[in-house]
C-alpha cells in the first residue's frame, strides 16, 4: 500500500527563488547544481554559488524537504579536481544526496564521504536492472533515475529486479535521445552534454529575420525557419525541421514536453519511488505551476479513496508551460517510438 | 612504420543477409588485425542471428583475425538481456561491453572475465574511471568519439598500468541513440511494425538542413553525422601519440579500399595528405575530423 509521501516529487531549482517556490508549492525534494560544468544545466545566469546553496539548504531543511545536488557530467583528466571538490562541498553543505553519472566520481564519493547518499543520474544511461545493479554493488547507490526510453512494463521489470529506488521523469522538456548517449551538440558546437553540461548552448545560437522567414541557427547550422505568424522556438538541434528525401519535417522530434500525469497511478503501482520534473533552466513561475499541479495529483492519488482522475484544469495548466504548448507520453506510449 | 593495429568496428547499418555475409567474406582477406562483430544498434535487426555472427567470428578467427563480440548499446527488454547473456557466455571470444549491464555480467558471478574491452559508449573520460574498469579486468579502452587528441593523451598519461587505447578513426560518427526509430518515423511507420526499412539504406538516410547542407544520417534508432569522420590525414599525430588501435567503421561501399589506405599510410607507403585525397571519392559524404582537434565534430580541420 502506498503512503502519502512514498512517491517523492522532485522539482527543479535553477535559482534560489525557484528553490523556494518549489518548496512552497509542495516539492518533497529540489535538485540543483553549481555554477559550472559539473552539472548538465550549465547555463549562464543559472545555478547556485555557496551563499545561495547555504540559504537554499536552510530553507528546504527548515520545512522538512530534501536538497539533491546534480554533479552529473563526466570529469576529464585536467579538471577532475573540480568535480571531487564539488562532491566535498556537497557533503559540507549538508546536501541530502548527490546525483552522479561518472563511476570514478562515485568511487571517490563513496570512499571520502561514506555517509553521503548517492543517486545515479539519468546521464548514466542505465536502462536495465543489470546496469543499475552494477552501480549498486560497486558504489552502493540508493536511487537511479531512468532514461526516458522504457515502457511501463519495462520499468516494472527493472523495479522487480533491483534493490535500488527508481526515479522517473514525469514532466518537462523531452530528450528524445538516450541521456548520456548523445553527442549531437558536441558535433555541431563543440560543447557536449556529457562533458560541458550543455546542449545547443545559447552562445552558439543566432536568430535572423530573412526574406524567407525567421531563421534559427546553431553555430551557423540552420536548425529551423519559421513563417510569419509561426512561433519561433529555441533551436535545440534535435527539435528542428530538416530535409529528408525531399520532405521537410521534424525528422527527430517536435518541440514538445513529456507529460505522464495520466500514468501516475500506474507509476505508483509498479513501485516508482520518485517523479522528477525537468526544467532547471525554466523560471520560478514554471516551477510554481508544475509543482502545484503534480503535488495536487500525487496527493489525490495517495489520499483520496475515489479512483484517480486527471483534472482537465491540471492538463490545461501544464500545457501552458509545455514546450510548443503540446505534450507526449514519450516512450511510455509505444506508437511514439 | 607504425605498430598501430587496425580494427574493423561493428557494422552499424542493417544490410541484407547475403550482403553482410559477402562483406565479411571480403574482410577475411583485408589487412585488419581485429574484427568487432554483432548487432549493436537495434534489437529488431535479425538478418544475422547470434549463431550466424558466431559463424562469421569463426571464419575471421580462422583467418588469423582477433575477434571481439560487441554488445548492444541500448538494452531495454528482457529479450535484449537474454541476448546479452549469450554474448557474455559465448565461451570463446572476448567481449566489448557497450553498457553497464554488460559490464555487470562480465565482471560478476563466479568466473569474472579478465580480459574484456571497454566500449566507446561506457563514457570513460578520466583516469580514475578507467582505473576502476582496469581493476575489473578491462584491458582495452575505446575512447568516446567526442574526445579530442589532447583529452585522450591526458587520460593515457594519467593511467599507471598497461591499457590498450583504441580510437574511432574512420566512419560516420555514431552520435546518438534513442528509443525512437527515425527511419520508421520517416516512413510514417511505428517501430514495432517498421517493415525493416533500414535494409534499403546501406549508409543510412541522409538528413539535410533546409538549405540543403548535409548534417546528419538517420540509421534506425541511431543518429550519425552526415560527414565521414576520418583521421587519414592526421595519422602522423595519431601514431606519435602511440595510439594502439584505429577503428574503421564499415561503410556501404569501399570499406576495403579505406582499410588499405590506412594500412599503406601507417606503413609509410602513402603520405597522409595523399591518402586523404585518395579517400575522398570513396566516402559517402565530405570528411570531418573536428573532434580529434578539440573542435565541433562537424568541422574538417586542416593543420598547416
Amino acid at each position: 500500500m502506498t503512503s502519502a509521501r512514498s512517491i517523492e516529487l522532485v522539482c527543479p531549482a535553477g535559482s534560489l527563488p525557484a528553490l523556494k517556490t518549489a518548496v512552497d508549492h509542495g516539492a518533497d525534494c529540489v535538485y540543483l547544481g553549481f555554477k559550472d560544468a559539473t552539472n548538465a544545466r550549465n547555463f549562464s545566469g543559472l545555478n547556485f554559488d555557496d551563499n545561495a546553496l547555504k540559504e537554499g539548504v536552510r530553507y528546504a531543511h527548515a520545512r522538512g524537504r530534501k536538497v539533491l545536488l546534480a554533479l552529473n557530467t563526466y570529469p576529464q583528466t585536467d579538471n577532475w579536481q573540480r568535480w571531487t571538490a564539488a562532491v566535498d562541498r556537497a557533503a559540507e553543505f549538508g546536501i541530502d544526496a548527490v546525483i552522479l553519472a561518472d563511476p570514478g566520481l562515485m568511487a571517490y564519493a563513496r570512499k571520502t564521504h561514506p555517509q553521503l547518499r548517492l543517486h545515479l543520474s539519468v546521464q548514466g544511461s542505465a536502462t536495465s536492472f543489470d546496469a543499475i545493479n552494477f552501480y549498486f554493488e560497486h558504489f552502493g547507490i540508493s536511487r537511479a533515475v531512468l532514461p526516458r526510453v522504457l515502457s511501463l512494463a519495462q520499468v516494472e521489470q527493472v523495479i522487480a529486479s533491483t534493490p535500488v529506488e527508481i526515479e522517473v521523469f514525469g514532466f518537462g522538456g523531452l530528450c528524445v535521445m538516450v541521456e548520456g548517449r548523445c553527442a549531437l551538440s558536441a558535433f555541431a558546437t563543440g560543447e557536449s552534454p556529457n562533458c560541458n553540461g550543455a546542449c545547443s548552448p545559447g552562445k552558439h545560437v543566432r536568430w535572423e529575420q530573412t526574406p524567407k522567414g525567421m531563421e534559427t541557427r546553431l553555430n551557423g547550422i540552420l536548425i529551423d525557419r519559421f513563417a510569419d505568424g509561426e512561433r519561433a522556438g529555441y533551436p535545440t538541434l534535435c527539435k528542428g525541421r530538416f530535409d529528408v528525401n525531399g520532405e521537410t519535417y521534424y525528422a527527430i522530434e517536435e518541440p514538445t514536453s513529456l507529460n505522464t500525469l495520466e500514468l501516475l497511478p500506474e507509476l505508483a503501482r509498479v513501485g516508482v519511488r520518485a517523479i522528477k520534473i525537468e526544467g532547471r533552466q525554466r523560471s520560478p513561475a514554471y516551477v510554481a505551476q508544475v509543482t502545484k499541479v503534480w503535488r495536487a495529483a500525487i496527493d489525490r492519488l495517495l489520499n483520496d479513496a475515489a479512483p484517480f482522475r486527471v483534472e482537465p484544469a491540471w492538463m490545461a495548466e501544464l500545457n501552458k508551460v509545455s514546450e510548443g504548448q503540446s505534450h507526449t507520453l514519450g516512450a511510455y506510449y509505444r506508437p511514439w517510438k | 612504420m607504425s605498430h598501430a593495429k587496425l580494427a574493423l568496428g561493428p557494422l552499424l547499418y542493417y544490410w541484407p543477409r547475403q550482403s553482410t555475409l559477402a562483406f565479411y567474406a571480403d574482410m577475411v582477406d583485408a589487412p585488419v588485425d581485429i574484427v568487432y562483430l554483432g548487432e549493436t544498434v537495434c534489437s529488431r535487426r535479425h538478418e544475422l542471428r547470434l549463431s550466424d555472427w558466431l559463424d562469421v567470428a569463426d571464419a575471421c578467427a580462422d583467418a588469423g583475425k582477433e575477434v571481439v563480440l560487441s554488445s548492444q548499446v541500448l538494452v531495454e527488454s528482457e529479450s535484449d538481456l537474454k541476448t546479452l547473456r549469450r554474448i557474455i557466455n559465448n565461451g570463446r571470444f572476448r567481449v566489448e561491453a557497450n553498457d553497464m549491464g554488460a559490464v555487470h555480467l562480465l565482471t560478476g558471478g563466479d568466473t569474472p572475465a579478465t580480459d574484456w574491452i571497454a566500449g566507446p559508449t561506457l563514457n570513460i573520460f578520466n583516469p580514475s574511471t578507467l582505473a576502476l574498469f582496469a581493476d575489473m579486468g578491462a584491458t582495452r579502452w575505446v575512447a568516446p568519439p567526442e574526445m579530442s587528441r589532447q583529452q585522450i593523451f591526458d587520460l593515457r598519461a594519467g593511467i599507471k598500468r598497461g591499457m590498450q587505447v583504441e580510437i574511432f578513426a574512420h566512419g560516420r560518427l555514431p552520435l546518438a541513440l534513442s528509443a525512437r526509430c527515425f527511419t520508421a518515423r520517416h516512413f510514417n511507420l511505428q517501430k514495432d511494425t517498421c517493415e525493416f526499412r533500414c535494409l534499403e539504406f546501406a549508409d543510412g538516410i541522409p538528413l539535410k538542413t533546409r538549405e540543403g547542407e548535409p548534417f546528419l544520417t538517420l540509421n534506425g534508432i541511431q543518429t550519425q553525422s552526415a560527414h565521414v569522420h576520418t583521421l587519414l590525414g592526421d595519422l602522423p599525430a595519431v601514431t606519435a601519440d602511440g595510439i594502439d588501435i584505429l577503428r574503421i567503421s564499415p561503410q556501404g561501399e569501399n570499406t576495403g579500399d579505406i582499410i588499405r589506405l590506412f594500412r599503406h599510410t601507417l606503413d609509410g607507403i602513402t603520405p597522409p595528405a595523399e591518402a586523404l585525397t585518395a579517400a575522398i571519392p570513396l566516402l559517402p559524404e565530405a570528411p570531418c575530423n573536428g573532434f580529434w582537434h578539440g573542435r565541433p565534430g562537424v568541422e574538417q580541420f586542416v593543420t598547416a
